[in-house]
């Protein structure tokens, strides 16, 4: 690769692959509105030609920064919503039945007034009528903020489809408040757009305190300016009709507001709600049935749209079950056999050890809490060397902590399954927001080589199944194995298909036969680096196992010779692993102008974004690993019928173009910096750290801009 | 192969074994090490109780102690510096039909490995603890560790060693749930036997920390006792060790102590002006982790794929 010294003025200009581009940063103010900073091709690769362009684009940046000045100075908070086609009669709000293919809804509270609930019946309630469902909560960051917080929105987030769902989805269409100050931080989190419908407990204006009346008026005006349609309603009053305190039973009027706007079957709601409170009494159940019959009708009365969603025959599930990625990981646990879980309360992880903990016994396991994460490993190692492989699950600053153990595994080959529901790093990070940052740690992190195998689940419904393809990897190939999810897949809630575990699937019993003493305990096969293990309790099989250099009858060795060979086979096991696998399906056509490559819990807003650029003529496509180690085959070849290839990732890339950065010094993200090793070709990357995961819409946004930078592909505009 | 039962009656085991049955690699230990002899009452333990090699696990972290699985013929995990204990206890606790025995030094167990010393003693797992207190690091030659007596010179403290050292059995005691501990010195080969194979027999963690001489770098510590024996006190008790006359003559400064005493214990331990030997507590009674976390080991798969289906009922639709 060559690069052009350029000299003179580039000033608001950089370039991206032969192509100029201008770019301004946003003023700190705007920065809340408008990202940190406007950029845009100039579609030239000479750099005169780009200096003369740039004033036009910077010209037009800074009239955006003065137009968002005006409203904010209007009284209207940093936030802005996404601009969208004006048109005079807001779509939202037009009397009548819609039908739409998909749609998201929000409920937000305070913390304490069963939002959560309230969603989650909703969508076991639409997943029930066939309907494609992804649920997500929205968690403070405190765990009992005050009341009325601009950062205290709790809630949740339903989306549901005539489709099988992937992910969470863009901006939200309807949404119900309880307070409006709730949803403050839910806009600058950019989770509502222009038109979105929210629907806003009227209360608080009539509340005796005149600073929370004043408060409620400028938040009206605040959300008007922001283009959403609000729509006040007297849920509290309506509520008093019935029970004397409506902080307790709201979420079930609400309930039925939402089920009459979107046309859910009211039995099977009613059902659900009686489920809830089965444990209650019978008066307490009949309460909650009155409140959700009272909003089912007020909603009927008062509100004259309503919406559709068709559940598609297709993607009907034939007997679905409904959980989040970390309770599928903890079934997944149970239907491999594995009878140990060892763990440190970390979040995002904990939840599935929390679920670990009820059920676990219903397959004979147990889940042991350990002093720290190292103890927790190297318990689920001892049990794992007796016999019993074992699991701990963990995150990012447990991962660190495990890694020496790691190492010893790798070292003297214990199967080992490791779990790792990634968050934000590094250090103590943001302990509950999603990141892909572990891979590079997980894959080189330890002294010395330490050849291991990691998977990545992209799915809740491969969190449950790759759990106990680990555990069969990590006997057959006598080493640990690492599956990777993370905070997105950990806390979304989907239905999936009903796994149909088998006996198969469980760990056999345990082997103590007596062993031939003529094998070695490393007795490695040259060509696949494999061999079988003496299990404590086999006669004849006694060894001692070390994590010091060893050979083959596992005897401490320090010669060069036995070095080399130990290393070797270590190595060799993934080769033999990689022989067996078979090279990604690419998601669209075989060739193209791009290639997106993900991997994790982005596959369904990766898959959802290129869906919709096909849908407009674009030519591109995307591969989603599952395996980082061995690295899946084929990929080369995948990626010569592309005239770029980029990752999308969520982890820490330098962007080009920022202060100091070059082509040179440039830090890719991490599948990118994997795969550029792997294939020696020139992988892009595109990666982001926001906290929370990607959106189809801001993928696709990605993808359409980064059309335009490659020559002689067809950009969305052409 | 034949063993004599008590009424002349003739007991034909199908495998009995000897010294040898237990006996590894030959040790490289230095010359007058205390080490030996701590390996020598390992095996002649294993040897009484009959144990089979097979079922029999050396756990061990990093150190010239830890090598000790190495010397055994059983199975054995050389592990990590500090991390006997964990690994120790993981395979306890879905394996509680092997007999597992853990080699440790003081910087591997009081050191690096503290947090795991004090939550394995709470776990009172059935493990055999041997803790080699050489009072110095010994592999890595000759640093500071936790027990290095007040003003002793070493490597990382070549004008002393600047603080007074850590009290284990003092540490020990104040754990909640501890079932056994002891203390013995390397060179005293009946009592070294009688209380390491009263450790072996408790069902518990015992906890035994032996004062282990290091000829090689710290030679005055083993010395200072051998020379001056009233600066030790042997406990004996019809609860705890009873050796013959011959050995309390090489003990003059001992006393009858009732290990069912805690307080009395947690005093004697306290007493820095004279080490206590023998068994200091014991209480065979104090619940075990292993019995807890050993629970649907004899679940059949029939019965396993059950729960799993009764779990998965839990989530459908
Ligand atoms: C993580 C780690 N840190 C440091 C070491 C180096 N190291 C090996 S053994 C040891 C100290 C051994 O002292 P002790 O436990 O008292 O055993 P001894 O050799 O005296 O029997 C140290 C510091 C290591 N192996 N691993
Ligand atoms: S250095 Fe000390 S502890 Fe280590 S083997 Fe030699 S004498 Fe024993
Ligand atoms: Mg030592």
């Amino acid at each position: 690769m060559s690069t052009t010294r350029i000299s003179g003025d580039t000033k608001y200009l950089f370039k991206r692959d032969k192509t100029w581009w201008v770019k301004l940063a946003v003023p700190r103010p705007l920065r809340g509105a408008l990202g940190y900073d406007l950029r845009r091709s100039l579609h030239t690769d000479d750099v005169e030609t780009a200096r003369e362009a740039r004033w036009e684009a910077i010209e037009e940046f800074r009239s955006r920064f003065d137009e968002i000045r005006a409203t904010q100075a209007n009284g209207t908070a940093a936030a802005v919503i996404h601009p969208v086609d004006e048109s005079d009669e807001p779509l939202e709000l037009q009397r009548g039945v819609r039908q739409v293919d998909q749609h998201i809804v929000e409920i937000v509270s305070d913390s304490g007034e069963g939002a959560q609930k309230c969603g989650q019946i909703l969508g076991l309630v639409s997943g029930k009528m066939g309907n494609g469902v992804w649920t997500v909560e929205i968690i403070p960051a405190e765990i009992q903020p005050p009341a009325r917080e601009r950062q205290g929105a709790s809630g949740i987030r339903v989306r549901m489809g005539s489709n099988y769902m992937t992910n969470m989805g863009d901006e939200a269409d309807v949404v119900v408040a309880f307070n409006e100050q709730v949803l403050y931080s839910r806009i600058s989190n950019r989770a509502y757009r222009k038109g979105t419908v929210v629907l806003l407990e009227n209360m608080w204006a009539e509340d005796p305190d005149e600073r929370i009346r004043n408060q409620y008026k400028e938040a009206l005006a605040d959300f008007e300016a922001q283009g959403l349609n609000v729509i006040e309603l007297p849920i509290q009053q309506e509520c008093l009709k019935l029970v004397p305190d409506p902080r307790k039973g709201k979420n079930m009027f609400v309930l039925g507001m939402i089920c009459s706007i979107y046309h859910r079957d009211t039995d099977i709601a009613k059902a659900e709600i009686a489920k809830i409170f089965k444990k209650k009494s019978e008066k307490v159940i009949n309460i909650n049935h009155d409140l959700f019959d009272a909003g089912y009708a007020f909603a009927r009365e008062h509100i004259g749209f309503s919406f559709e969603i068709p559940a598609s025959e297709e993607d009907r599930l034939e007997s679905a079950v409904v959980m989040n990625g970390n309770t599928a990981a903890g079934l997944g646990v149970m239907a491999a056999g594995i009878e140990m879980v060892a763990m440190y309360p970390i979040t995002p992880a904990t939840s599935a050890s929390h679920y670990l903990a009820e059920d676990f016994h219903l397959t004979g396991g147990f889940v042991h809490q350990a002093e720290d994460e190292i103890a927790a490993i190297g318990f689920a190692i001892g049990a794992s060397y007796a016999g019993k492989t074992a699991c701990t699950i963990t995150s990012g600053p447990g991962m660190a902590l495990k890694t020496e153990m790691i190492g010893l595994a790798v070292m003297a080959e214990v199967p080992l399954v490791i779990i790792d529901v990634q968050r934000g790093g590094p250090s103590t990070g943001l302990p509950t927001k999603v990141e892909q940052g572990d891979l590079l740690s997980t894959l080189y992190g330890a002294p010395g080589d330490s050849p291991k195998i990691v998977m990545a689940a992209a799915t809740i419904s491969e969190c449950f199944h790759f759990v106990v393809m680990a555990r069969r990897l990590a006997e057959s190939f006598r080493t640990p194995v690492i599956m990777l999810t993370d905070a997105n897949l950990g806390t979304g809630v989907q239905p999936i298909e009903r796994p149909e575990v088998t006996e198969e699937w469980f760990a056999p019993p345990l082997d103590q036969s007596d062993w031939d003493e003529d094998v070695a305990p490393f007795d490695w096969d040259e060509k696949t680096g494999l061999s079988e293990r003496p299990i404590p309790g086999m006669r004849g099989g006694e060894y001692i196992l070390t994590g010091l250099a060893h050979n083959r009858n596992s005897k401490i060795a320090y010669d060069t010779a036995s070095n080399q060979e130990g290393m070797d086979m270590r190595s060799r096991k993934l080769a033999a692993m990689f022989a067996t696998m078979k090279p990604p399906e690419v998601h669209g056509d075989p060739e193209g102008d791009l290639l997106i490559v993900g991997w994790g819990s982005t596959l369904g807003a990766i898959e959802e974004a290129v869906d919709r650029a096909r849908a407009q003529g674009l030519k591109v496509s995307s591969v989603h690993l599952r395996f980082l180690s061995p690295m899946e085959p084929g990929l080369k070849e995948i990626f010569s019928r592309f005239k770029k290839v980029m990752t999308i990732e969520i982890n820490y890339s330098d962007e080009p173009g920022s202060p100091l950065v070059t082509e040179e010094n440039r830090r890719y993200s991490q599948l990118a910096l994997v795969l550029r090793a792997h294939t020696l070709m020139d992988i892009d990357c595109w990666s982001k750290v926001p906290g929370h995961p990607l959106q189809p819409g801001t993928i696709h946004n990605v993808i359409e801009s980064r059309l335009e930078e490659i020559e002689g592909a067809e950009a969305c505009s052409a | 192969m034949f063993g004599l039962k008590g009424d002349w009656s003739l007991e034909v085991k199908d495998r009995y074994f000897t010294l040898e049955d237990y006996t590894g690699a030959v040790p490289r230990w230095c010359t007058g090490c205390g080490d030996h002899g701590i390996l020598a009452a390992v095996h002649r333990v294993c040897r009484d109780s009959q144990i089979k090699p097979e079922k029999t696990v050396a756990v061990s972290g990093i150190g010239c102690s830890s090598r000790l699985p190495h010397y055994m013929s059983t199975y054995g995990f050389h592990g990590l510096h500090g991390r006997a204990l964990p690994v120790a206890c993981g395979i306890k606790s879905r394996r509680p039909d092997l007999d597992v025995w853990v080699a440790t030094g003081d910087g591997d167990c009081f050191s690096i490995g503290a947090a795991h010393w004090i939550h394995a003693m709470r776990y009172n797992m059935d493990i055999t603890l041997l803790v080699f207190d050489n009072g110095i690091y010994g592999l890595t030659k000759k640093q500071t560790s936790p027990t290095t007596p007040l003003d002793v010179p070493t490597n990382t403290h070549p004008s002393g060693a600047l603080l007074p050292p850590l009290n284990p059995l003092s540490v020990t005691l104040g754990i909640t749930n501890i079932s056994f501990v002891a203390q013995i010195v390397d060179w005293n080969a009946p009592l070294r036997h009688e209380v390491i194979k009263k450790a072996h027999e408790h069902k518990g963690t015992s906890f035994v920390r032996i004062i282990q001489r290091c000829p090689v770098y710290v030679e005055s510590i083993g010395k200072a006792l051998q020379d001056e024996p009233a600066r030790m006190r042997l406990l004996t008790h019809e609860k705890g060790v009873q050796v013959d006359d011959m050995v309390k003559r090489l003990f003059p400064n001992n006393a009858e102590h009732d290990p069912s005493d805690l307080a009395a214990a947690r005093a004697l331990a306290e007493d820095d002006s004279v080490l206590p030997l023998g068994i200091l507590y014991h209480n065979p009674d104090a619940p075990q982790y292993d019995k807890m976390t050993a629970t649907g080991l004899d679940m059949t798969i029939e019965d396993r794929l059950a729960g799993m289906n009764e779990a998965l009922d839990h989530f459908a639709l």
